[in-house]
């Protein structure tokens, strides 16, 4: 990373605002490095990813080196780090319930729909396609959750009425 | 049935979730009453004696846990609620913090007083939000209400509770996996000893316990060790690794049954009366071919094994890993059992964390020749590998950390032993050419999204 240029961008990722609510979560736990998942989630809630610019601001904030900051990101599929997300990331469940209900036939046509593979993003920024390994969701299979809402006992045609609700 | 539910007897009501219909319903009456006069000793041997077996997966006696902490240890001592619930067929934790967090709540802070810890982490998972709602909410009702926070209700006692979320990552569950987790690594189990109630997270003694197990406590408190143990069964005559199997259970039901859902029963219902008299029986007139009696990690029951009464021991005599979490998930006649494996197999692939070679490779192999097997690539010599793999791997052989292996390892060789002709039949109809054949075949054509 280029070193004069990072100062600037700094200010530029990490705004006041979210820094004092990465802060916010010191006095919950006896060491800093524990804040470092809660402040991975409020950065990618942000930006719609943790570049690794964001990941050196996150070290610095934290007192920690950027690699145990990237260290853990890497371990959680949950986080990107390339691209930011869709608007709309939506996760497909494809374990053992929903799958005994089709749900990778709702995956697949998701995939067809939109033209993506899981952990792809539509040309538009409009939606991010996953898979996801049980949703804790399984009486309601095929179960499929957009951003925070769980979408239960999904059909084709349901999915076509959500995709054509979004902007 | 006529049982009259006690987990769930709230959820039906008109804002269950909130403080006023709580309260209503007689709630933190158990906690106020506890702070007045129980000493955590008195309510530790009261849950020991009440023989309250863990609800998370592994029915490990939870007095008993307890009763690891070092005795006057000057503190911190930690309380991890385990919220992570993602073993696949798992639903219950999350009906009951959407429906009743209150309930989790007080059995949480009764919990921590037994324990003497002074700050409890509900670890969720991140799909779960809205029982992040509902938890967050109920946290803060409680403390205002004065349930929470410095010198509860005027007892001297302090306590604070924090959700931590997680990330997408199934070993999160793992109690140790968990630990690392909220530390804010990633989330490798750690080899114990030491085991968590000596050195634990942040290196202070530790508790964890599932949701489930929490409530149990709350109304163990409310009602007494001599109604918890008229609930269930006794220790098995002549096997002296059980405990018994007491209280009411939650149990979820998914796959082919007409109503898929989460029930309550008293521990060692039989199978069969769980899928017929609450889930309606096997969904379109069909029969059923299988089950997995509480999440994927059990391993798989046949039909005819559907007399299995679920408790923490009857599922092992059936050839089953445990009880797990009590949920049920229900294959009928026309579900294949290479689908089944070739799911079971991707998912523990995907989800091995990669420290010990035999589950990250192991795991690996094992979807690799599933996936040939499906494809119509393969050999009966498949099986015998397949079955290998099922038997060597796992933290009960003794070759991994966590038990996430053994889950794996649990589920093929089930399969393996209990479906054998089916998996053959459909390797000699898929690959008649090749079936019979021994070395190594050709490349990979696997589906796998991971
Ligand atoms: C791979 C793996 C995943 C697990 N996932 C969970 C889980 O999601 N929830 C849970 O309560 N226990 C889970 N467990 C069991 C925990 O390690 C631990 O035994 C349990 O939380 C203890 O709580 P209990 O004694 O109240 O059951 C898991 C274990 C393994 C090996
Ligand atoms: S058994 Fe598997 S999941 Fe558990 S610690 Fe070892 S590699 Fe990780
Ligand atoms: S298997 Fe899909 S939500 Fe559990």
């Amino acid at each position: 990373m280029n070193q004069d240029k990072s100062d600037t961008a700094i200010c530029d990722l990490l705004d006041a605002e979210l820094r004092g609510r990465i802060r916010g979560y010191l006095p919950r736990y006896p060491t800093s490095r524990a804040v470092v998942l809660p402040a991975l989630h409020l950065v990618h809630e942000r930006l719609g990813y943790v570049p690794p610019q964001a990941v050196v601001e996150i070290a610095e904030l934290l007192e920690l080196s950027p690699a145990q900051v990237q260290d853990t990101l890497s371990f959680y599929g949950f986080f990107k780090q390339d691209q930011p997300l869709g608007r709309y990331r939506v996760w497909v469940c494809r374990s053992m319930a929903c799958a005994a209900r089709e749900g990778e036939e709702l995956l697949e046509y998701l995939c067809q729909k939109l033209d993506l593979q899981p952990g792809e993003t539509t040309a538009d920024g409009r939606v991010s396609l996953e898979f996801a390994e049980c949703l804790g969701a399984c009486d309601h299979a095929p179960a499929i959750l957009v951003n925070d809402t769980l979408h239960k006992q999904m059909t084709k045609e349901k999915i076509d009425e959500l995709l054509s609700s979004w902007e | 049935m006529p049982y009259e539910p006690v987990l769930l007897a709230n959820i039906y009501k008109k804002d269950s979730h909130t403080l006023a219909v709580y309260e209503a319903g007689g709630g933190y009456r158990s906690l106020r009453r506890v702070l007045k006069g129980t000493s955590p000793a008195d309510l530790v041997r009261m849950i020991r004696e009440s023989g309250l077996r863990g609800r998370g997966g592994a029915g490990f006696p939870t007095g008993l846990k307890w009763s690891f902490l070092p005795k006057d240890h000057p503190g911190p001592i930690y309380f991890c609620v385990n919220a992570d619930e993602s073993e696949p067929g798992t639903i219950v934790n999350r009906v009951q913090m959407e429906a009743d967090p209150h309930q989790v709540l007080e059995g949480i802070i009764l919990s921590c007083y037994a324990t003497r810890a002074s700050t409890a982490y509900i670890y969720m998972r991140w799909e779960y939000a809205q029982c992040l709602k509902r938890m967050q909410a109920a946290i803060d009702e409680s403390y205002a209400a004065g349930y929470l926070g410095q010198n509860i209700l005027g007892s001297g006692y302090s306590l604070d509770v924090y959700i931590h979320r997680g990330a997408a990552a199934y070993v999160c569950g793992e109690e140790t996996g968990l630990i690392e987790s909220i530390e804010g690594k990633r989330a490798w189990p750690r080899i114990k000893p030491p085991f968590p109630a000596v050195e634990g997270l942040f290196r202070k003694p530790t508790v964890v316990n599932n949701i489930e197990t929490v409530s149990c406590v709350k109304h163990i408190v409310d009602r007494g060790v001599a109604w918890f143990k008229s609930i269930g069964r006794p220790p098995e005559p002549g096997n002296p690794a059980d405990p018994g199997s007491f209280g009411p259970k939650l149990f979820g039901l998914s796959g082919h049954v007409n109503r898929p859902g989460c029930y309550e029963a008293p521990l060692g219902i039989p199978l069969r009366q769980l899928v017929e008299e609450c889930g309606g029986g096997v969904w379109k007139g069909r029969k059923a071919k299988a089950a997995i009696p509480g999440g994927l990690s059990t391993g798989v029951l046949t039909e005819a094994e559907f007399d299995t009464c679920l408790d923490f021991a009857e599922p092992m005599h059936a050839g089953c890993l445990g009880l797990g979490t009590g949920c049920v998930t229900v294959f009928d006649e026309t579900y294949s059992m290479v689908d089944l494996l070739y799911n079971a197999c991707r998912f523990f692939a995907h989800e091995s964390c990669g420290q010990c070679t035999p589950c990250r490779e192991g795991t690996r192999w094992a979807l690799q020749m599933i996936s040939r097997i499906k494809a119509g690539q393969g050999r009966l010599k498949d099986l015998e590998l397949l079955a290998e793999i099922g038997n060597s791997i796992g933290a009960l052989p003794g070759t991994t950390i966590c038990g996430l292996a053994d889950g794996a390892g649990w589920l093929i060789k089930t399969v393996l032993r209990k479906f054998p002709e089916e998996l053959e039949q459909y390797i000699k109809r898929t690959n008649a050419q090749g079936y019979s054949r021994c070395e190594p075949a050709v490349a990979m054509t696997a589906n796998n999204h991971g």
